[in-house]
């Protein structure tokens, strides 16, 4: 039998279905009291349309890992950031054509825009061609090498 | 969830158990007047998104539907913790707050219902409310009530990306054509009159010393970043002055209750309807 972090841990983001809650960050916690089970996420955005989604798949998988008893608990602190995400996370986005969070999150008054590297080749002379993308966590990108559009999920 | 509750069961029930949880850190109910303050903030966020969302499929360029659309999603998320909490004071949930109040009993400030307008009365709105409220949960990130302080702590970060896209309008509207910087300019002398109201200190702020943010309090922060802008626009801050102002004692415009009938209408006509 998986374990029940295990479990909750192999959940997919519906959103950018090649991570999981745990690569991104947004899984927090699992407590196992008993037959119990109590599964804490945290959304990326406050708006977030798929923690309702995620929130179903993990009772759903956890169900199905025979815990009868699962309770998932939504939590908005501390607030996530894409600091959480695992590196392997970051090269499963890159290998899937999403180019990966540049550096951590500034902590200083002078935010430093790092290049962001084209996923379909590799090179830095990109550009940002809009700050909102298709979902909340993603900038829509351009690369001026080989002239491809590609999405960035954005430091947070 | 539930064994036996199908077809329109399942979501409803989830529903219901998310909503429950949307309160973030905290589960204590609010008081009465930290629920009160809860309304005016997750009322000026629900009306600005519901705002924003009318320009989805009309904005001047896709990136824009895409741009607002965002805005307006992050907005609605605060909206949804705000009114959540301040639902736990008398029992109701966000959808009683959000659909089933009329305009006397809504809380948000002036600014936030003022017309979409045209791109730049939008932008000019955007510019004042980002700014405005990144001060604002900047401030309330440290607030006593940690239900509060998470909503704020995770929301500044969003607002933050608000108020740059603003900014970044502000100054191509500013220095592009004539006819763009006519615009801007105009625009701003429009929403000025609704920028005093933001900042004025209420009974309610005193009552809720260490929890609430005291308006007044924000205004230097707010004063700066927009003489910042100003200044690499090329703008003057209009010499308008003040408006009225009754938002949050439930005294509105007229155009309230038309973006309200057009949000409620469906709630309302069938009540209790799920999809």
């Amino acid at each position: 039998m998986v374990t029940a972090w295990e479990a909750a841990a192999a959940v997919c983001d519906p959103e950018v279905p090649v991570l999981t809650i745990e690569d991104l960050g947004v899984l927090r916690g699992v407590e196992v009291d008993g037959r119990h089970v109590t599964v804490t996420i945290t959304p990326t955005y406050s708006g977030c349309p798929a923690v309702s989604a995620i929130r179903d798949d993990v009772v759903l998988a956890l169900t199905r890992a025979g815990y009868a008893d699962v309770d998932v608990r939504l939590t908005l602190s501390p607030a996530w950031t894409t600091d959480w995400m695992s590196e392997d996370g970051k090269r499963k986005l890159l290998a899937y054509g999403i180019a990966p969070p540049t550096g951590r999150r500034a902590v200083g008054p002078i935010p430093v825009q790092l290049a962001v590297r084209c996923p379909q080749c590799g090179s830095l002379d990109t550009r940002e061609v809009s700050r909102f993308g298709s979902t909340s966590c993603k900038a829509l990108y351009a690369c001026r090498s080989c002239l491809e559009p590609f999405d960035h999920f954005k430091v947070h | 969830m539930n064994a036996g509750s199908d077809t329109h069961g399942h979501v409803t029930v989830d529903e219901v158990q998310l909503s429950a949880e949307l309160a973030g850190a905290g589960r204590r109910a609010a008081t009465a007047e930290v629920a009160e303050y809860a309304l005016w903030l997750g009322d000026d966020a629900l009306i600005l998104a519901q705002q924003l969302a009318g320009w989805i499929s009309r904005a001047p360029e896709l990136e824009e539907d895409m741009a607002l659309g965002n805005i307006a999603l992050d907005l609605l998320g605060h909206a949804r913790s705000l009114l959540h909490y301040a639902g736990t004071f008398d029992g109701r949930t966000e959808d009683d707050l959000a659909y089933f109040r009329d305009e006397p009993e809504f809380r948000c400030a002036w600014l936030f219902a003022q017309p979409n307008g045209d791109f730049a009365q939008t932008i000019a709105r955007q510019l004042v409310a980002s700014a405005y409220l990144f001060e604002l949960y900047a401030a309330l990130a440290g607030s006593a009530d940690e239900t509060l302080a998470a909503v704020a702590a995770k929301a500044v970060k969003e607002v933050e990306y608000h108020r740059d896209h603003a900014v970044q309008w502000t100054l191509r509207l500013a220095g592009g054509t004539d006819e763009s910087r006519r615009r801007m300019i105009r625009a701003t002398g429009d929403v000025w009159p609704y920028v005093d109201e933001l900042f004025r200190d209420t009974p309610l702020i005193d009552a809720l010393e260490g929890v609430a943010v005291r308006p007044s309090s924000l205004r230097a922060g707010f004063d700066a970043v927009i003489a910042a802008v100003f200044a690499e626009a090329e703008l003057e801050v209009p010499a308008v002055p003040p408006s009225a102002a009754g938002g949050r004692h439930g005294r509105h415009f007229p155009q309230l209750a038309f973006l309200l009938a057009e949000m409620q209408v469906l709630a309302r006509r069938h009540p209790g309807a799920t999809w």
